[in-house]
């Protein structure tokens, strides 16, 4: 078993014993890497509903204006125009124009921000934001008063409705606040799994209570981690340590709609260097001929041999019946349909460059369910 | 968990069900609980010499990719080519349908070198 001293446990970890999950080590968190089955966790988030512990995340308050506090520095993406009670996409970056962290900062009130963080990158992040956030600004890390439940799938509003007036009326990338069990909770309509999807932060010491009373209902099951990550490849979604790090530009990553560069912020400079002299590499998508995944660490090839770049993520879709993948290669060479391999030194598979949205039917922006 | 009782056991915990010289080849239901759902296997070619403990087939999961091992040296016969199709059937059958090869054994003695079904038992609780 893991070491107890070594992870930190999520308030739903007892929840996940009881449901017999398989618990792995995650970016320094013990989390459920599968309950019933990694398929069977994918294919009832593709067409029925799950949900998700996703209590490592961190959430940071940061209260003061975007632009005085100092905060719209230090995101990549625009928030003076971003609407109360909608979110944003970006990323933090590093002088050098690698990135930090990814996150979605949520504008709660005019002069309210809610950031949403990777669990792992919690503590750099939270130092990187006290180190360049005004003296004027408010900052407060609330990442373990925050417990944070995904549900996500086509029945997800079905579902959440009975729990929940009024949430439909949420679009996509917008949340409120809703009373949900006698507390007052923000909910969002975001995911990392291309269905419709909300993510509810709720009282870390209370979590437990809204788990259990979501899966007592008869069309929710857990899901866990295995089977957000093929969900999130299917996607082509970037996940940090993988497709994104601080030695990566996410204009390598392909973040380019998530950096305003009508604005000015940390890394900027960086990247506009990148621009004018060419990128080196490109992130792919790499579609294998078979059932054969790429795994990250691998190599691509082209047909004749040359060594064109690296795979980053990968798996075997469910949803496509072949093995699909996320990787970097040589700018010169990333071109869709072009024929490459990937492997290593005991084999090598054919697959072709593709776009990095494998999976194309989801539920993410149906308004019914 | 279920561990066939007719079956020889390998550490690897691969089996193998020896017949009139030749041997039926597949990988424990431990195994298979612990590969995960199997979406890929490569599957050898009839004719293909193996080696006892030597690399077999290579199956991948949803977690992860892992080699086989062969529990005999032998030739290969019949390769179970269901599993091209369906995979998934290691995981739901792995004593029956999720069988992987039949061998024509080369070296019956090499049998001392595998677990019976209690051996493999007592084996699996010495490793948790």
């Amino acid at each position: 078993m893991l070491s107890q001293e070594k992870y930190q446990k999520t308030p739903l970890y007892d929840e996940h014993i009881t449901l017999k999950a398989r618990m792995v080590g995650f970016g320094g968190w013990e989390m459920p890497v599968q309950y019933e089955g990694i398929l069977k966790e994918h294919a009832r988030t593709r067409h029925g509903v799950s949900i998700f512990d996703i209590s490592h995340m961190g959430e940071f308050i940061i209260e003061g204006d975007c632009v005085e506090s100092g905060l719209e520095r230090i995101v990549t993406m625009s928030l003076r125009d971003l609407p109360v009670r909608s979110c944003r996409y970006g990323c933090i970056l590093n002088e050098r124009g690698g990135v930090i962290d990814d996150l979605i900062v949520f504008r709660m009130e005019e002069r309210k921000w809610f950031i949403v963080v990777n669990g792992a990158t919690t503590k750099k992040d939270a130092k990187h934001f006290q180190k360049h956030l005004k003296k004027e600004a408010v900052f407060r890390d609330v990442s373990l008063q925050t417990g944070k439940i995904d549900i996500q799938g086509p029945l997800s509003l079905n579902v959440l409705s009975s729990f929940v007036a009024d949430v439909e009326k949420l679009n996509y990338y917008t949340c409120d606040y809703f009373d949900l069990l006698g507390e007052r909770v923000l909910i969002g309509r975001t995911g990392y799994t291309g269905e419709l999807g909300y993510e509810i932060y709720f009282p870390w010491d209370k979590i437990k209570d809204l788990w259990r009373q979501l899966i007592e209902h008869d069309s929710v099951e857990p899901a866990g981690l295995g089977a957000r990550d093929i969900l999130r490849i299917e996607m082509g979604y970037s996940l940090y340590g993988h497709e994104l790090g601080e030695d990566i530009s996410p204009l390598e990553s392909g973040l380019n709609r998530f950096i305003s560069f009508e604005k000015d912020f940390i890394g900027k400079s960086a990247l506009l260097k990148q621009k004018e002299e060419g990128l080196k590499k490109k992130i792919a998508g790499i579609s294998s001929k078979s059932r054969r995944a790429p795994r990250c660490g691998q190599k691509i090839y082209l047909e004749s041999g040359g060594e064109i770049g690296v795979i980053t993520s990968g798996t075997f879709s469910p949803s496509l019946k072949t093995g699909i993948g996320l990787g970097f290669v040589a700018v010169q060479h990333a071109h869709q349909g072009t024929v490459v391999l990937f492997g290593d030194s005991k084999g090598k598979s054919t697959a072709t460059i593709s776009s990095r949205a494998f999976y194309k039917s989801g539920s993410l922006h149906s308004e019914k369910s | 968990m279920e561990i066939a009782e007719h079956l020889l056991y390998t550490k690897e915990h691969e089996w193998i069900n020896i017949e009139d010289g030749e041997a039926t080849i597949g990988i424990s239901d431990y195994a298979q609980e612990a590969l995960g759902d199997i979406t890929f296997i490569e599957l050898p070619n009839a004719g293909d010499e193996v080696e006892q403990f030597g690399e077999f087939v290579s199956v991948e999961s949803v977690k992860a990719a892992s080699d086989i091992f062969s529990p005999m040296s032998g030739e290969i016969i019949v390769v179970n080519e269901d599993l091209n199709e369906d995979p998934g059937l290691i995981n739901k059958s792995p004593y029956e349908k999720g069988w992987i090869a039949r061998i024509r054994i080369s070296d019956s003695e090499e049998q001392s070198n595998l677990m019976t079904a209690e051996e493999y038992g007592k084996f699996l609780e010495s490793v948790g």
